[in-house]
This record gives C-alpha cells, sequence and structure tokens, in this order.
C-alpha cells in the first residue's frame, strides 16, 4: 500500500494542503466545526519548515484584515472559519474583492441564522454567492464534496485566486470538515521568492522599484466616474470567470428521467440516493455544483430539455434552488427538499421527498 | 465486500477511537474507508457515535440510515438504533449497559460482556478493544496484523508499547462474544 495516502478529517486535509502548496501565511480564530485547520497547523509548524506564518489573530475581524495586508504584497495567505465567523468577515471579503487581490477563505459552515448550532450546514449559499459584504462583487466558490477535494481545491483555490486576481472561497460544511477519508496530499510547493512574486504580481506592494510609480492598494475611489470604470472591469473579469471556470460533476446522467442537483456533503448523500432510486427501477442521476459561482446553468439548462423534473437538495431551506430555476427558466418542474438548522437529511428521506414532489 | 456499521456509546467510552482504529485497519487492507462522528455537545453525557464504512469500492454517502453492523455500549444507544439493523444485519452489545433485551428476531444478535472482562484484567483502557475483537470474531472484515498496523498508525509513538496489551483485549474479546 502506497504510503502516502492517509486517513484524515478534512480539516486537517486543508492544513496539510496549505503547507504543502507553499502557502506563506494562515489567520484564523477558532471555531467549530473547523477549529482542526488551526490546529493542525499549530502542530506541525510549518513556519520551521517551509517559513509559513501561522497567526491565532485577536478576532475573525483582525483575522481577515491580516489577510488583505498580507494579500497586498503578492503573498499567498488564507484564512478559515464557521459560518457566524465569517459573516463577520464580510467587510473585508468586500474591501479584498474592491481592491482585487487573490486570497482563499475557508468557510466549514453551521447550522444558522446567528450563533445557530455547530452542527452542518449549507444555509451560507445565499451569503456566499448572492454578496455577503457590500458592493457588486463576485466570490469564486469551490464546493469539495469529499476530504480529497478539501486538500485539492486549497491549490485550486490559489490558482484561481491569483489568475484572476480575486478572492476564492472554499464552501465545505462540517460533514466534510469532520469526517476522516483516505486523501493523497499534494508534493510540497517551495513558497515563492520574493523575486517571483514581483514578476508574477506587478502590483504587490513589495518595496518601490526605480523606474515604477508606487503601487497602491485601495477599494476607494472618490471620483464616481473612475469607480465606475473600476466597477465595469470588475464586471468583465467576473464574464471571463463565468465563461472559463464552471465546473460540476455528472453522476447517471446519461440515462437519467429525473436529476438530483446537490453540492458538498448532499452531493455524497445524493450518490446513494441515486444507487437506491436504481434499485428500484427510478432512472435518477445527480449533478453536482462544483463550482457554485460560476454556477453550471448552461449544463443544467440543457438537462431541463431532457428530463421531466429536478430536485435541488440542500442543508437549507432552499437557496441554491433560485438558481437552478432560473436556469432551467419553467422548462420542468424544479422543487426543493432541505433539512435545517444543522439536522442532515438521510437518502431514505431525500428518496422519499423525490417522490412526494417530482416523481 | 462493503460494511456499513455504526458504533454506539457514552462519550468515554472509546466509541470514536475504536471507529478509527477499525478504518485505519482497513485503510492498511487497502480499502475504501469512511469515518464519519456524531460531533458537538451529544458527547458530554448522550450518545456518541460514529458511522464507520469500509468497502472494496468508492463510498458514497457517510451518513446513512441503516447499517449491517450495530455495536451497542449503552441502553439509549439500542433505542436508537436497534430498528436501524438491516434484516440480516448483526447487533452486538455489552451486557454491562443495556437493561432492556434486544427484540429484533430477524438480525444475528451477539453479547459480549467487556465490562466485566476488564474489570476482571484491572484494565478499562482496553473495553473498546475487547469489543472490537468480539466485532472481528463475528465479521472477520480486517485481518488482525492489519488491525495492529491501524493501531501503529492511529496511536502516537509514546504509546507503541500498548499495542501488546491491546492485541490481548482484541483476542480476549474474540474468546468471550456468545451468540444471544
Amino acid at each position: 500500500m502506497a504510503e502516502d495516502i492517509k486517513l484524515m478529517k478534512g480539516n486537517e486535509a486543508v492544513a496539510h494542503a496549505a503547507i504543502r502548496y507553499g502557502v506563506d501565511g494562515y489567520f484564523g480564530y477558532p471555531i467549530t466545526p473547523q477549529s482542526e485547520i488551526l490546529e493542525t497547523l499549530t502542530l506541525e509548524k510549518p513556519w520551521e519548515t517551509t517559513g509559513m506564518v501561522v497567526l491565532q489573530a485577536e478576532s475573525e475581524v483582525a483575522a481577515i484584515n491580516m489577510v488583505y495586508g498580507g494579500a497586498g504584497t503578492g503573498k499567498r495567505v488564507m484564512t478559515s472559519s464557521s459560518s457566524p465567523g465569517i459573516s463577520l468577515k464580510q467587510e473585508g471579503i468586500s474591501y479584498i474583492a474592491g481592491a482585487e487581490l487573490p486570497c482563499l477563505i475557508v468557510n466549514v459552515m453551521r447550522g444558522g441564522p446567528g450563533l445557530g448550532t455547530i452542527q452542518p450546514s449549507q444555509a451560507d449559499y445565499f451569503q456566499t454567492v448572492k454578496g455577503g459584504g457590500h458592493g457588486d462583487y463576485r466570490l469564486i466558490t469551490l464546493a469539495p464534496y469529499s476530504v480529497q477535494e478539501m486538500a485539492d481545491f486549497v491549490g485550486l483555490g490559489f490558482e484561481l485566486a491569483f489568475k484572476y486576481s480575486n478572492p476564492v472561497i472554499m464552501l465545505a460544511d462540517g460533514i466534510i470538515g469532520q469526517m476522516m477519508e483516505k486523501v493523497i496530499l499534494p508534493p510540497f510547493h517551495t513558497r515563492k521568492t520574493e523575486a517571483e512574486i514581483i514578476a508574477e504580481s506587478p502590483w504587490a506592494t513589495q518595496g518601490k522599484t526605480a523606474g515604477r510609480k508606487p503601487n497602491v492598494i485601495t477599494s476607494l475611489e472618490l471620483d464616481p466616474a473612475k469607480m465606475e470604470e473600476n466597477n465595469i472591469r470588475f464586471q468583465a473579469k467576473y464574464k471571463k470567470i463565468t465563461e472559463n471556470e464552471v465546473r460540476y460533476e455528472e453522476f447517471q446522467c446519461d440515462d437519467a428521467e429525473y436529476l438530483l442537483i446537490a453540492f458538498g456533503s448532499s452531493a455524497r448523500i445524493c450518490q446513494k440516493v441515486v444507487e437506491n432510486a436504481r434499485n428500484e427501477g427510478i432512472k435518477l442521476g445527480l449533478l453536482r455544483p462544483i463550482t457554485l459561482w460560476p454556477f453550471p446553468s448552461e449544463i443544467i439548462s440543457d438537462y431541463a430539455s431532457r428530463v421531466k423534473g429536478m430536485l435541488s437538495v440542500e442543508l437549507n431551506a432552499g437557496q441554491m434552488v433560485e438558481d437552478v430555476r432560473l436556469a432551467v427558466n419553467g422548462k420542468v418542474k424544479v422543487e426543493h427538499f432541505g433539512r435545517l438548522g444543522g439536522i442532515v437529511f438521510t437518502p431514505d428521506e431525500i428518496l422519499e421527498a423525490f417522490k412526494q414532489k417530482i416523481y | 465486500m462493503k460494511k456499513e456499521i455504526i458504533i454506539a456509546g457514552f462519550g468515554g467510552q472509546g466509541v470514536l477511537s475504536m471507529g478509527k482504529i477499525l478504518a485505519y485497519s482497513g485503510l492498511m487492507e487497502g480499502k475504501e474507508v469512511s469515518w464519519m462522528p456524531s460531533y458537538g455537545p451529544e458527547q458530554r453525557g448522550g450518545t456518541a457515535n460514529v458511522t464507520v464504512i469500509l468497502s472494496d469500492d468508492p463510498i458514497s454517502s457517510p451518513i446513512l440510515n441503516e447499517f449491517d453492523i450495530a455495536i451497542i455500549l449503552n441502553q439509549p444507544s439500542l433505542d436508537k438504533f436497534e430498528n436501524k439493523v438491516k434484516p440480516g444485519g448483526i447487533l452486538i452489545y455489552d451486557g454491562y449497559g443495556i437493561h432492556t433485551p434486544v427484540k429484533r428476531t430477524d438480525i444475528d444478535v451477539y453479547r459480549v460482556d467487556a465490562m466485566d472482562a476488564v474489570t476482571e484484567m484491572q484494565n478499562e483502557k482496553a473495553f473498546n478493544m475487547l469489543i472490537l475483537g468480539g466485532l472481528l470474531k463475528v465479521s472477520p472484515m480486517v485481518k488482525i496484523e492489519n488491525v495492529l498496523l491501524g493501531l501503529k498508525k492511529s496511536l502516537p509513538e509514546r504509546h507503541h508499547k500498548l499495542i501488546p496489551m491491546n492485541e490481548a483485549a482484541i483476542k480476549k474479546g474474540m474468546e468471550i462474544i456468545r451468540k444471544v
């Protein structure tokens, strides 16, 4: 058996992947169900090996502003939290998006609203893909559905963040954060040198070099004409991301007469529902959005003319279902099934809901 | 091969770590594994449980509504999970923690008096390994040598000296499990 296959929690995989992908800094504040990210980083002491900074800030607000500062210097920096902590970070996230800086934010969602519960939820979908902070900005949103993807999306997240100079958020939940399964960690990448950062990110505040204007990192622009120009530039970038970065996965969709649409841990549970439904002779498939923004609207629209109905299965009161309905545009029946506040549905409950609402 | 297992008891009985050792053993055997704990305030006083799946094929849902095997270490867990064993499945319980008899007749029920045995052995920490031994006797899903490798992987190095004691507890569990 290969030695590099490990058994670990999703949260632990994020921490190990961050070290191995050559991340320069992690700034966080503990909150269940994601505290193992900071704990694992602290145990691993990467400051002694790769030179990565790991810092427990005095609050979530401080942590996101440390990310803002670190990202401004062109470093690979990240933070993680769970729902209430992510709410606190929204101002910083809007500023980072407005200043067009790359960074990675991890949200291991729990039940809300408010302090809510510590059990798994997917109720931060709206917050993540429809705003959260103020202004016309977008976050590239990756939804991992396995411990392996928790590790892989750290790498993918930074790749996309730097490609588009835009914050990326990994939207996980308590199930994927807390469960253990097999993972193959990425090989060690060395951290970027200052020279490499200056070459890669000429906008970074790395000390003024002769012959160029000072680099200024800000989201402030008091001249509305210029601020509109900035916004037009942001929108052009978002359009490019929408054209190039949609990711999704199909399970048994080829001959499907009905579709489940689900992301993250819900998609794992829905795979079992598809198995069980097919044992009963129901031709059910599953489409799993991997990017929640940009949303896989086109493929869902295609399926709308081929299937008889879709059920959006989410651990919330019906959020992604709005984007599914926009994509389907009335062509076929779309319903939602969810459990709320930290309760997780079982495969049986979902199949029953599918039969009642769609079949 | 696919085994869907729930292990349930009080927090502190070694429910989660027993699941972890089983998962590591599966990993050593080259199987797909998942370990999904109940986490949170539930672990203080109420039932703590963990779902472990070992499979030759990739695992879909880590959360299940029914199980091939239920390992039940206290009364609240029996009340909660007795009806969630698949027909033809297995239920293993520790006699000390259970006050009402198991009602199901369409499953195989086994009893391991692990609490009594560890009291006799004067080693209460071996409790969960006795139960694990019982499980492996009635459903040999992983080889003992892989369990020992799994123990080595899941225990910090300073505890590796405890592995022979754990091995003895597993063997004791295999001896004392009885069909009900």
